[in-house]
């Protein structure tokens, strides 16, 4: 068993830093916003990795609630995008720097 | 009857609660309901008083004491103050007075006030406030409560001093005598609760007057000294002494009524009153004495040389209280309480009487106050002209009115007492003839001659109203029977007054207060100095008469005869004229030692040390916090990537240091 999950683990910390380092440095909103869903698949794919070593089904639960938030968030998020992109014609997050000082 | 002994005070309170309350709605129904009230309240204090003094004067010498306590005030722990009431011969005499002369002097305001539109019932509210507060200083059995009394007056010559207060002057005169007044009053506070305190740590924890002398013994005599002193500091103030005297004058500024309430029958006499209440402490202490007697004879020659300049005939009559304050003080300083006590008695009859007689002068003048425009009234005020000389004659200690057996009674104490000597009697004997002269000139100048008056003030003058003149006929009656109570043994009397004040008063037997073990405090035998043959007496009569006679030949000289003669003197010596006038600089004194520092002090606080400093920290915190917030808040960027790097590292700090901490 103990080999598999350093696999997976490690697979997870890849995903993971993939997804940081692409909230990070990419402008496009959409692609932001896939980076991120892509950090949530990793610690998805990390909480399963450890229910199974652990034979405890609380990390299933966990991912089930994941995926619901990811889903609400993606309608919610997708949504602002639309409404911005119909406003100032761009998506490009540089230019949305409106909440400041 | 001693039982009902607080309606005394409790009437006059009644009068000052309805108009005070309703008096702006009574005045408008029917405005001579407002001094129905008013007198009516006052009168009747004054029938209760006289039923309780007689019934008083039924029993036994030895036996007037009767302490009345109404209820408990304030309790903490073994301390108890209760409002109580105490009869004996001295509050008795005081409370006679003061009733009686402050309801003449209520009787008299109607015709006074009677022009003044819609303050009418306040000028009653203040007036039985005052007779209230005066009542509750006399009456009083314990000191709290007297105190109570005594800041009442203190507030009420404010409230009345400043009654016309949209007229700027009147309305700082009335600050002033509220200040001076705080001043002494604080030392007064000081004196209560040194008292209270020492005589606390000996298990006593009250202030009544008889456990207060009952065991005044346990204190050091050095204590004793310091407190009188303090007290003494306190009656200057309220009393209008060198050095808290300046008020006085200045408090002429009030209705001409209130200065005869104020001169009178209540307030300046309440210092005399309490050192008199409180001669067994006095007693104990014989520099307090002496510095009583000092001071008083030094304010009684220093206010009557003032007195002889001026020319505004209230101003003349105020330095001429403060000079007779000063005889009071004498008299008690050189151990004659009871001589100071009558001299109040009859000062209050005929300095009442003067201040009545300037009012309905200043009423028929239409306001005007400077003498130098008078003269002549003679003829046209009759019942005021003889009523005034009744008066003057009083004062300045004509053989056969009061004020000559008072006067006379002082200035002989102050030579034969044992506390006494010959300068105190000089000094005394140089203020009477002062006063002789400078009453007699206000005489002059006021009702003979010719009249200086304008045109249309002249028109207007008149004899006062009834309300008036009333009053007047009954004062100059007593001005002149007021003194036979009270004639010397040399002059064949019996003195009534130093006989009924002898329960409570002065040294020998038969004394009405107790000590601790519940025998009479006696302060050992009977007045143990020198003593005088009649003769000596007779002569120094003789000569205070004598000197007498000679200052109102003077100011008949100067006045009536020589007219030239005051101006000349005035231009051959500018200098004393102008000091006299002037006040002797007091107020110029006072203003460059006192007001001045602690005007430029206040500055100082409220420039340098509030604007500056207390308000530069607080504000100076505020702008701190502010920079630092316009500093931080750069970081704030709007650029959501930029707080992503930030989080990222700081949870990469965080995981680092946990590797770290693992591997070290």
């Amino acid at each position: 068993m103990a080999d598999y999950q350093n696999i997976y683990l490690t697979l997870s910390a890849i995903l993971f830093t993939i997804g940081c380092g692409g909230v990070i440095t990419r402008k496009n909103a959409i692609v932001v916003f896939l980076c991120i869903e892509i950090m949530l698949g990793a610690v998805n794919l990390a909480f399963i990795t450890f229910s199974r070593a652990n034979h405890s089904p609380e990390g299933i639960f966990m991912v089930m609630c994941i995926m619901a938030v990811a889903a609400a968030e993606a309608a919610v998020g997708l949504a602002i995008f639309v409404l911005l992109y119909r406003k100032t014609g761009s998506i490009n997050i540089d230019k949305f720097n409106l909440l400041k000082w | 009857m001693f039982d009902y002994v607080w309606l005394i005070p409790l009437l006059p309170f009644i009068g000052v609660l309805v108009n005070g309350l309703f008096g702006r709605r009574i005045e408008k129904a029917s405005k001579s309901l407002v001094h129905w009230i008013a007198c009516g309240s006052v009168g009747l204090a004054f029938l209760v008083t006289v039923v309780i003094f007689v019934q008083m004067l039924g029993l036994e010498p030895d036996k007037r004491l009767y302490d009345y306590t109404w209820f408990t005030w304030m309790e903490s722990g073994d301390f108890i103050v209760t409002v109580g009431y105490l009869i004996d011969p001295i509050s008795m005499f005081m409370c006679m007075f003061v009733t009686g002369v402050g309801f003449l002097i209520h009787i008299y305001s109607i015709g006074y006030m009677w022009h003044d539109e819609g303050t009418y019932f306040r000028y009653f509210t203040y007036l039985n406030l005052f007779m209230f507060s005066m009542i509750n200083l006399v009456l009083a059995d314990n000191f709290l409560l007297m105190f109570l009394g005594w800041e009442g007056v203190g507030l009420c010559s404010y409230l009345l001093v400043a009654f016309w207060f949209s007229n700027k002057e009147f309305a700082v005169a009335g600050k002033k005598a509220f200040i001076t007044n705080r001043v002494g009053d604080f030392f007064f506070a000081i004196g209560i609760l040194l008292l209270i305190t020492s005589l606390g740590k000996h298990g006593i924890w009250s202030l009544k007057y008889s456990d207060v002398f009952a065991h005044a013994s346990l204190l050091s005599p050095d204590l004793i000294t310091l407190i009188c002193i303090l007290f003494l500091l306190g009656c200057t103030a309220k009393s209008a002494q060198i050095p808290l005297y300046i008020w006085l004058p200045d408090a002429m500024a009030g209705p001409t009524p209130v200065s005869a309430l104020i001169h009178a029958a209540t307030m300046v006499t309440a210092g005399v009153y309490f050192v008199a209440r409180c001669n067994i402490l006095y007693t104990m202490s014989p520099l307090a004495m002496q510095a009583v007697a000092i001071m008083g004879a030094l304010t009684a020659f220093f206010a009557a040389t003032i007195a002889l300049t001026h020319n505004d005939i209230k101003k003349v009559l105020a330095y001429s209280t403060v000079s007779q304050l000063g005889y009071m003080f004498l008299g008690l300083g050189v151990g004659a309480f009871a001589a100071g006590l009558f001299h109040v008695l009859t000062h209050s009859f005929f300095k009442a009487l003067l201040f009545m007689c300037s009012g309905c002068v200043i009423h028929a003048m239409s306001g005007e106050q400077d003498m130098r425009y008078m003269g002549g009234l003679r003829k046209k005020m009759p019942i005021t002209f003889y009523t005034m000389v009744i008066a003057t004659l009083a004062i300045i200690g004509f053989p056969g009115f009061s004020g000559f057996f008072s006067k006379d009674e002082i200035l002989w104490k102050a030579f034969s007492s044992p506390n006494g000597n010959f300068t105190l009697w000089l000094i005394g004997v140089l203020a009477a003839a002062m006063t002789a002269f400078y009453m007699f000139r206000l005489i002059f100048m006021t009702f003979f001659n010719e009249c200086r008056a304008s045109e249309e003030v002249r028109k207007h003058i008149h004899e006062a109203p009834k309300s008036m003149t009333i009053p007047l006929i009954i004062l100059a009656a007593l001005s002149v029977v007021g003194g036979y109570i009270g004639i010397p043994q040399a002059l064949g009397g019996s003195n009534i007054v130093e006989h009924y004040l002898k329960p409570v008063i002065g040294l020998g037997k038969g004394k009405i207060f107790q000590d601790a073990t519940g025998t009479a405090i006696t302060h050992g035998a009977e007045a143990a100095g020198h003593h005088f043959s009649h003769m000596i007496e007779y002569t120094l009569m003789a000569i205070t008469t004598i000197i007498v006679f000679a200052g109102i030949f003077l100011a008949y000289t100067m006045y009536m005869k020589k007219r030239t003669v005051p101006e000349n003197l005035a231009e051959k010596h500018p200098f004393s004229y102008r000091v006299l006038l002037n006040k002797w600089y007091i107020d110029e004194l006072y203003e460059a030692l006192v007001y001045n520092p602690l005007h430029s002090f206040s500055l100082f606080l409220w420039k340098i040390a509030d604007v500056i400093i207390i308000d530069g920290l607080v504000n100076g915190t505020a702008r701190f916090f502010m920079w630092c917030g316009s500093m931080l808040r750069h970081i704030q960027t709007g650029y959501v990537q930029r707080y992503a790097i930030t989080f990222v590292a700081g949870t990469l700090a965080v995981v680092m240091y946990y590797i770290f901490l693992l591997y070290v």
